[in-house]
């Protein structure tokens, strides 16, 4: 078990210590009458000895002590449970919102490093599972070991020898149970990869079950299918059966102990040396003796878990942030001046991508950048924003660093519309106001000027009209508009624009492109342009090819170096031409 | 459902329930002997008698033990062979939907149907016989024996048992709908955690990681909210429960005293009495505990169940081949509706042998409709559709596609070998021919990776960039060597020089060929260009036809061209 782990989660309960405390101290207390309670019975039992030897006068005062350790158990148990249950939600709340505002300081790098699922399953599987250890580990644990402890101690108390038996015998159970585990193990992670497996088949398949049609693999799969299936029945009998040997492997262990003690402790009884009622005493402890085992081993399991979620989330939680910048400079009267010099750059370090760029943007300039997908367009937005920083060289706007600038202020100057067009889920017009506070009045006119106020209003509910998770209800180009509106508000002095490739029909991007050429008057822009009009107008063309930047210039310029850009510009107009 | 799928393995199912009656049957028994012990044995100081009593106390444990490991083995039989057989038939049902069946429930579901939704079931079927036959039969049998010792005092548990049962119904029914929304409220914080990694670039563009986390925070802390609210419930359970049992306990021991007394009861029973009403609590728990697992099992079963129920309403054919017409595709007066509204109207046209035919329009035109109407992936609602003179429903399916070379927008490769994939197209194709096939498809790149075609291409081609999966996928539908190609906008990604080599070396092949595109440059050699808006066709014919008699067409085509290059 890795203890450094555990140190650093129970850190997490140091806000909650008086909880903490509260919760071993109610505890203990429970575990104290509960034991209580079978002596009580058992003495009581004692004062009915046969017909006209009942002394009820005992009887009725064991029978409030009953009463009283009964109530006094029920009490302190619930409180248990209680404060348990606050102090681990809390802390998995806590965890949770720690791991959130990690998310939002990484540097984009180490989100883009990893799957989005992955990201998600550490903070909503993991974080769960961390909860149910703590709960239990705080429930269980103790509850268990007060248990054993004070079990023994009252048995010590009635019956030395008989206590001995009950001792040595019981960690049997423990044994049988390790022994058990271990074996299974090994089935277990062999069933956990075939079921990985058939799912991963089932997702890949049905998935894409157009495709499966369409090439008449649907017999083929099922075999397929059948065939993971069938390993996976084989595989799951038997992990099932082992996994399933736990429970009564520990009960019968736990059988004999009682037959033991009821063997040894009536010849105890016999012999004068124990009362019977002292012996039906025994008898229930020895009884709940294993319970308290078996739950320990679990919680062992599931701690173990716990802290395997743990160090994953621990993992994200220690990565560092962004770096904060300390001197925070700011331009009174942004201009959109943007001068980029010797930029080099690249994710990893041995493979250069961007080497020895220089570009001046004068304000209100529009700067297009074509190539083919995956050119590596979006790395030289990455630069320009600061999702990433340059290795050497540098980029200033109006004559002042952006290094030498706060991120948040920086990427404030920037208007940006993507492609892929993001949108949460509340309703339009909160969508519109994303970027800053406004009245109606101004949202509807961003709206208008973005071409998206007719569509808005033919909705259902117009701008009231909730935009569900990732904006399903809405085309591809509607949700372009409504990122263009967002803007329309903001008036940045700069513009990153990303042109939409095949997935909007014409009309919607015309009017798209109409909001693009409103926005962009008097703006320095970056554009991403798959449209000939667009590259033709710009003042400067970036033509990026494998991530990098080939050719720079503009359209008569580079159509004189007849190199990529004259290639890609000809194989489109020749058509055109026919 | 349950019964048909049990029912192959109903003789496990009843040796293991059988035998686990037994292991409870035996488990009965133990207090008895114990009261055997002390009312006889000890009373009478007769050593010999407790040795004797304690074997039969240690035998019991044993043969327990026994029947135990038999019920665990048949249980495990009949849970595991229930799922396979549920997985295996879920799978053939799916693998037979048509198109709309699979929108109508949704991959991601279905994918959560086929693995946990069973593995739910299959753990529902093996605690269902391992412990559905063991606790009520428990319960009854300590009611019983209780009655069979002194039936006044086996009021007390008459009493006592629906007590506790009704304690533990209340728990639960205030709680599991309370841990529904708190699954809820947990889905709300994974969505806005989602939205926040996808939306990473924007949400810092704006600056809006503080309105974000408090956003983040709220939904966080209505969840918290709500499991201390579920945990205040529950806590109320045990505590509850150990009352009831203990005042039982306590109206025991008075009754008890009072018939020990005169002599009808003696110390020994009093215990036993006691034992089984314990007995009763632990039994109880553990019932609690199976309706929770039945509970979640019949949603599972529910959602099973839907998954088998869904018919396609897609049939077979018997035709195995068409007649030989230089009609190849016939549309006569086709309309389709999708989930009540209007996709295609009135849809006619005629596609000879050997022609590319180009489809154009905005989103939402029914440019793909129509592309998914000619495998029957969806069924026409109105007008008829021939291939080669037959109607399309004459077909046998398999037939039907294999006539067809599809490759979809969206270019999906599956996780093995780039062999393996190519073969997709024709199961026994050599590697001359997928090398011809991938020569065509433009895909030159392949001859440059190190491995060729053992190349392993991950899950949904992650190590390959977009145009080349695009001409993979077009590669992998020239392998079949269709009659029919269609190209539904799937040359999006590959730029402009790649894309006119492209569709040269599809032209020198004989195959009639549909490309679907937004964009005219792709279309503009076609020998019929199809003019779609809204689902209506408002033009057909060549690209100069079009442009002087299609208002759209013109339309899209000044959007799509710079004055210069007109």
């Amino acid at each position: 078990m890795d203890i450094r782990t555990l140190k650093r989660l129970l850190s997490y309960c140091s806000p909650y210590l008086k909880y903490l405390y509260f919760a071993l101290f109610c505890s203990i207390m429970q575990i104290l009458f509960t034991l209580l309670t079978p002596v009580f019975i058992g003495q009581a039992v004692d004062q009915i000895i046969g017909k006209g030897l009942v002394h009820f006068d005992l009887l009725f005062q064991k029978m409030i002590w009953i009463m009283i350790s009964v109530g006094c158990a029920a009490l302190f148990e619930w409180l248990v449970m209680r404060t348990s249950n606050t102090m681990t939600y809390a802390i998995t709340k806590d965890l949770r919102v720690r791991l959130f505002s990690k998310y939002s300081q990484l540097p984009l790098h180490d989100i883009d490093s990893h799957a989005h699922g992955d990201l998600m399953s550490r903070m909503i599987n993991d974080i769960d599972l961390i909860g149910d250890g703590l709960l239990q580990g705080f429930t269980h644990l103790f509850n268990g070991l007060t248990t054993i402890i004070g079990t023994i101690g009252f048995m010590l108390y009635i019956n030395i020898p008989l206590a001995v038996i009950v001792t040595v015998l019981t960690p049997l159970s423990l044994v049988v149970a390790t022994v058990i585990a271990r074996k299974t193990y090994h089935f277990f992670q062999e069933q956990l990869a075939l079921r990985g497996e058939l799912s991963g088949y089932v997702e890949e398949m049905i998935g894409h079950q157009k495709i499966v049609k369409a090439f008449g693999y649907e017999k083929y799969n099922q075999e397929l299918f059948e065939d993971i299936n069938q390993r996976l029945y084989v595989s799951g009998v038997k992990s099932q059966f082992l996994g399933a040997l736990a429970n009564p492997s520990t009960r019968i262990v736990n059988s004999i102990v009682y037959a033991s003690v009821c063997i040894a402790g009536s010849l105890y009884v016999i012999s004068g040396r124990m009362s019977v009622g002292a012996l039906s005493s025994f008898l229930s402890y020895a009884n709940q003796y294993t319970k308290p085992f078996n739950e320990i081993s679990n919680v062992f399991t599931e701690l173990q878990t716990a802290l395997a979620s743990a160090s994953r989330v621990f993992y994200m939680l220690d990565t560092p942030n962004e770096v904060k910048v300390t001197n925070t400079k700011v331009i009174p009267v942004p201009q959109g001046h943007i001068q980029i010099k010797n930029l080099t750059f690249s994710y990893e370090k041995n493979q250069k991508l961007i080497e020895n760029l220089n570009l001046e943007a004068k304000p209100g300039e529009m700067i297009a950048i074509v190539g083919p997908t995956g050119c590596g367009k979006t790395t030289l937005i990455n630069l320009l924003m600061r999702f990433y920083d340059c290795r050497s060289g540098s980029i200033s706007i109006d004559g002042v660093n952006i290094m030498d600038m706060e991120r948040e202020y920086l990427r404030s100057l920037y208007g940006m519309v993507l492609q892929e067009s993001w949108l949460f889920s509340g309703t339009i017009k909160e969508n519109i106001a994303y970027g800053k506070e406004a009245s109606d009045e101004e949202i509807i006119e961003a709206a208008k000027k973005a071409h998206a106020h007719k569509f808005i209003i033919h909705l259902k509910d117009g701008y009231e009209t909730l935009v569900s998770e990732n904006g399903s209800n809405l085309s591809q180009g509607q949700k372009q508009l409504l990122c263009i509106a967002r803007i329309m508000l903001m008036q940045p002095p700069m513009l990153i624009l990303d042109e939409a490739t095949s997935s909007i029909d014409t009309r919607t991007e015309k009017q798209i492109q109409d909001a693009f050429d409103t926005m962009m008057k008097g703006r320095t822009t970056f554009i991403v342009a798959h449209r000939l009009s667009t590259i033709q107008k710009a003042d400067q063309i970036l033509v990026m090819n494998h991530g990098q930047i080939i050719e720079q210039g503009n359209h008569e310029e580079l159509l004189k170096q007849k190199g990529l850009y004259h290639h890609l510009y000809y194989s489109q107009f020749d058509l055109a031409q026919k | 459902m349950w019964k048909k799928y049990i029912r192959p393995y109903r003789f496990q199912a009843i040796v293991g329930f059988l035998f686990k009656m037994t292991e409870a049957f035996f488990e009965l028994l133990v207090p008895l002997v114990v009261a055997d012990i002390i009312d006889y044995g000890i009373s009478s100081h007769d050593s010999q008698y407790v040795i004797k009593k304690g074997m039969l106390l240690f035998a019991l444990a044993i043969i327990g033990y026994c029947c135990a490991l038999v019920c665990q083995y048949f249980a495990s039989l009949t849970s595991q062979g229930f799922g396979t057989y549920l997985r295996r038939d879920m799978y053939k049902a799916i693998n037979q939907y048509d198109y709309e069946n699979i929108d109508e429930i949704g991959t991601p579901s279905l994918i959560t149907r086929i693995t946990n939704d069973v593995n739910q079931l299959q753990v529902a079927v093996a605690m269902i016989i391992r412990l559905v036959s063991r606790s009520p039969f428990l319960i009854i049998g300590s009611l019983i024996m209780a009655f069979r010792i002194q039936s006044q005092i086996a009021l007390i548990f008459l009493l006592a048992t629906p007590l506790l049962a009704l304690s533990i119904y209340i728990v639960m029914s205030k709680s599991l709908p309370l841990y529904e929304k708190i699954q809820k409220q947990l889905d709300r914080v994974s969505l806005i955690c989602r939205e926040n990694l996808s939306g990473m670039r924007v949400i810092r563009a704006f600056s809006k990681q503080y309105q974000e986390k408090n956003r983040f925070d709220e939904a966080v802390q209505k969840q918290k909210d709500m499991q201390i609210k579920v945990g205040k419930i529950s806590a109320y359970l045990n505590p509850c429960t150990s009352v009831i049992v203990n005042c039982a306990i306590l109206l025991i021991l008075y009754v008890g005293g009072l018939k020990v007394n005169v002599g009808s009861l003696t110390q020994g029973e009093v215990i036993a009495l006691i034992n089984y009403m314990n007995q009763i609590l632990l039994s109880m728990f553990v019932f609690a505990n199976v309706v929770v697992i039945f509970n979640k099992a019949y949603a599972s079963y529910k959602r099973c169940e839907q998954v088998m129920e869904v018919k396609p309403s897609i049939y077979n054919g018997h035709y195995q081949k068409g007649e030989d017409t230089t009609n190849v595709i016939s549309f006569q007066d086709v309309s389709f509706s999708y989930q009540d509204s209007k996709a295609l109207s009135h849809i006619s046209f005629d596609i000879f042998k050997g022609e590319t035919i180009g489809i154009i329009g905005g989103t939402g035109a029914g440019k793909s409709t129509i592309v998914n109407l000619i495998p029957r992936f969806y069924e026409a609602t109105q007008g008829q559709i021939f291939i080669n003179g037959v109607p399309i429903q004459k077909y046998q399916l398999d037939a039907l596609r294999k006539m067809i070379g599809l490759v979809p927008q969206q270019a999906v490769l599956f996780s093995g070998s780039l062999r393996e994939n190519m073969q997709w197209g024709k199961k026994d194709a050599t590697d001359l021919e997928i090398k011809d096939a991938l020569h065509l498809a433009q895909a030159t790149f392949v001859e440059e990776l190190e491995e060729g075609l053992d190349t392993y291409i991950r899950q949904g081609g992650q190590n390959l960039s977009g145009g080349q999966k695009q001409r993979l996928t077009i590669a992998r539908a020239l392998v079949k060597k269709p009659e029919i190609l269609i190209l539904d906008d799937s040359a999006s990604a590959l730029d402009f020089a790649t894309d006119a080599a492209l569709r040269k070396a599809l032209q020198t092949l004989n195959q009639t060929t549909i490309i679907v595109s937004q964009r005219i440059s792709s279309l503009i050699h076609a020998d019929k260009i199809l003019v779609l808006s809204h689902g209506e066709l408002v033009g057909i014919g060549t690209h100069q036809q079009l442009m002087k008699n299609c208002k759209i067409y013109q339309e899209i085509a000044n959007s799509q061209f710079s004055k210069e290059v007109e």
